[in-house]
């Protein structure tokens, strides 16, 4: 093998087809892993569906906004349902989630308004939610930053002294496959590692971190780097929604049991642009997308509750029309959405009173009014 | 009444600061069994524990990270970065998250969390031990930003940052670490925290300082004093917010302004407070705000650093020449 001095080597490890936690193939058959137990109700598995099938539809709705001109910009999930929702019903009521801007079908499953999402796509917010209110923190744009926040709130939990007890909560931390290239990513590894801190780094692995492929972020499969950091790391089939809950699951049960950290690299593809100013034709080629079409989320749980005769074409129908219904109103949503006010931009920067905040709001107000005074 | 150093009154207000609140933290590099390398958290993990006095990684910007994580879940850290040059691998926490989550939550999530940096030169260090970073922080709308001068303040305004509800930046002047004062610990009736101080009264010129340069302001003015000229000096103590109306209310009697700090003039601190003295103080002025500071070099080698800090000849030659005018 020849290495190219610039480049690396032409065939790097991450190339190989991946050894991972799969429970449900691309056809829709199911597959044991002795590690992942897993016992679905049929109905458990309608709901795992509904919600795939949600999340894909608000998306959609969010890009066609966005064509449309009502949102300056989307960061489109496609392609990762799976990963999203699986880790999203893992989590319970005490659990902490720090998002990036891209985890619209984990904030699906902490009930955060979908309408909500959009006011900072939309330009009239920063983040719409409560926090605290969803367990589920704000959207962070600068890459890996979360992680720390992460981090931080799970050596909080360690220390109200709630591990192992039923009130017990983990925080889960998502990022991408180039945020891995981070010095924040590593140092929250670090920090979660040697205080062994209730956290779950949920690395979702999309190949694609905007333009550059997963080559030029490691040389290793993501998953392997939890190793030399101190704790367990796994990779999981990301386009397997009953893998992906059923790792969660047990990462976050270590983690609230004062097990410590684990990384889930959940294996999956970006089907659609980084954001919708995205061209991704110039760099990458049609016929990846079309193969990773074949080991579409919702296809293989579609035709596993069809093969096992869990749902009928009514059920089918159902979810379709719920979905519809709820991009409807997302989209008329959107478009009701007021601008703030421009004096509302000087609430909020601090707590307490500021007087600049003050003197500048004042004379942004008369200058303002100064108009009104003139068009009478 | 208790003689302290500048540096034990820190220490000294951190201990009262987690003695009042359990959820007060500390957190940095060797501020353990060490003490901190100033010493300035001497005997707080003794006392309260590694829990809540934590030895970090050896990563600012994890530092900052975490804390903010530990204050989203209701605690309040106090984060010592060990030197000012050190706090740019945690600049993009500060600047990108702990001063705009606030604002990107609508007002729903608060940030108390308090960085203590040892700042600015005179102690013969190496390179990145002797800057003046405040103005980065200054320009960085949601943060507070602080200095003490003297070790009363050291004493209030650590205790007064850390019940601030918004992120404070908490500049300690290293070289003063050693100077002395009588402190009442036991009294809690201290000057808020924004509020500028006049630490000497005078009519011709207000000369304005901050954090180190206050003492060199204080002995330049008992020079001029000898000569017949009498200096007022303000300690402003606070940076953001600043209290302008103490500064103009001096501008306005004296007529005349100098601005003294030990980062470099260009695009300084000292601009602002030029800037702004011009637009309130400007039929009262007799000359220009002047500046003294730092040349617009990086920080010497320390060897130079008598040269580059403004001393109390740079300071009165700055005085005379508001005369000049």
């Amino acid at each position: 093998m020849t290495i190219d001095s610039v480049r690396g080597a032409p065939d790097s490890p991450q190339l190989a087809e991946p050894e991972l936690v799969q429970l449900l193939t691309p056809e829709g058959e199911r597959v044991e892993h002795p590690d992942y137990p897993l016992d679905l109700s049929a109905e458990e598995v309608r709901d795992l569906y509904r919600d795939l099938v949600i999340v894909r539809r608000i998306d959609l709705e969010a890009v066609a906004l966005t064509r449309q001109g009502e949102l300056g910009l989307w960061a489109s999930l496609l392609g990762q349902e799976a990963a999203q929702i699986g880790s999203g019903r893992a989590l319970s009521e005490h659990d902490m989630v720090f998002p990036t801007y891209r985890e619209h079908g984990v904030a699906w499953c902490r009930d955060v308004e979908p309408l909500k999402l959009l006011g900072l796509f939309r330009g009239v917010n920063h983040g719409g939610w409560d926090p605290a209110e969803h367990g589920f923190h704000l959207y962070t744009i600068v890459i890996g930053s979360q992680t720390l926040h992460a981090a931080g709130y799970a050596m909080g939990i360690q220390r109200d002294g709630v591990l192992g007890t039923p009130s017990a909560g983990a925080t889960i931390a998502y990022f991408g496959d180039g945020a891995t290239s981070q010095g924040d990513v590593n140092e929250s590894f670090v920090f979660a590692s040697v205080f062994n801190a209730p956290i779950v780094f949920f690395c979702q692995n999309n190949q694609w971190a905007i333009s550059e492929p997963l080559e030029r972020q490691s040389r290793i499969p993501l998953y392997k780097r939890a190793q030399g950091f101190g704790f367990p790391g796994l990779r999981v089939d990301g386009n397997d929604v009953f893998a992906c809950l059923a790792v969660t699951r047990k990462a976050l049960e270590n983690a609230r049991t004062g097990q410590g950290p684990t990384l889930v690299e959940a294996y999956t593809y970006r089907m659609g642009a980084h954001t919708t100013t995205d061209d991704p034709t110039r760099y990458r080629l049609k016929a990846e997308e079309e193969a990773w079409k074949l080991k579409d989320p919702i296809e293989r749980v579609k035709a596993y509750l069809v093969r096992n005769d869990l749902a009928d074409a009514g059920f089918f129908e159902k979810v379709e029309d719920e979905a519809k219904q709820l991009a409807k109103e997302l989209r008329e949503g959107c478009r009701a959405m007021p601008d703030p006010k421009p004096l509302s931009m000087f609430e909020n920067v601090y707590a307490e009173r500021h007087p600049l905040m003050t003197e500048e709001q004042e004379q942004f107000a008369a200058y303002l009014a100064s108009f009104e005074e003139e068009s009478k | 009444m208790t003689t302290l150093t500048l540096g034990k009154a820190l220490n000294e207000g951190l201990r009262k600061a987690m003695e009042n609140d359990p959820k007060v933290l500390m957190m940095g590099e060797d501020v353990g069994k060490l003490g901190g390398v100033f010493r300035i958290t001497d005997g707080l993990q003794k006392d309260f524990g590694e829990e809540r006095v934590i030895d970090t990684p050896l990563a600012e910007s994890g530092i900052i990270g975490t804390a903010i994580g530990l204050a989203l879940r209701g605690y309040r850290p106090v984060c010592e970065i060990q030197f000012d040059g050190f706090v740019f691998p945690a600049a993009d926490q500060i600047i990108t998250q702990l001063a705009k989550m606030r604002m990107r939550s609508l007002g729903k999530l608060s940030l108390p969390v308090v960085v203590r940096i040892p700042c600015g030169g005179g102690i013969g260090a190496v390179e990145h031990h002797s800057e003046s970073p405040e103005a980065y922080f200054t320009h960085t709308a949601g943060l507070r930003v602080v200095t003490c001068s003297n070790p009363l303040d050291a004493f209030s305004m650590i205790q007064q940052s850390i019940a601030s509800p918004d992120p404070v930046i908490f500049f300690e002047p290293k070289r003063r670490y050693w100077d002395k004062a009588d402190v009442d610990i036991d009294s809690t009736e201290w000057t808020p925290l924004h509020r500028a101080q006049v630490v000497r009264p005078g009519e011709h010129v207000t000369v304005l300082a901050y954090g180190p340069s206050v003492k060199t302001c204080l002995e330049a003015a008992a020079a001029a004093g000898e000569e017949g000229r009498s200096l007022e000096v303000i300690d402003l103590r606070s940076l953001n917010p600043l209290d302008i109306g103490t500064v103009t209310e001096s501008v306005n009697r004296t007529g005349r302004c100098v601005v003294v700090h030990e980062a470099p003039v260009y695009n300084g601190f000292g601009a602002e407070l030029a800037a702004r003295i011009t637009e309130k103080c400007f039929y009262r002025l007799e000359s220009p705000v002047l500046r003294v500071g730092g040349f617009s070099t990086p920080y010497p080698p320390s060897r130079l650093e008598d040269d580059y800090l403004p001393d109390l000849d740079r300071i009165l030659d700055a005085v005379d020449r508001t005369f000049a005018w």
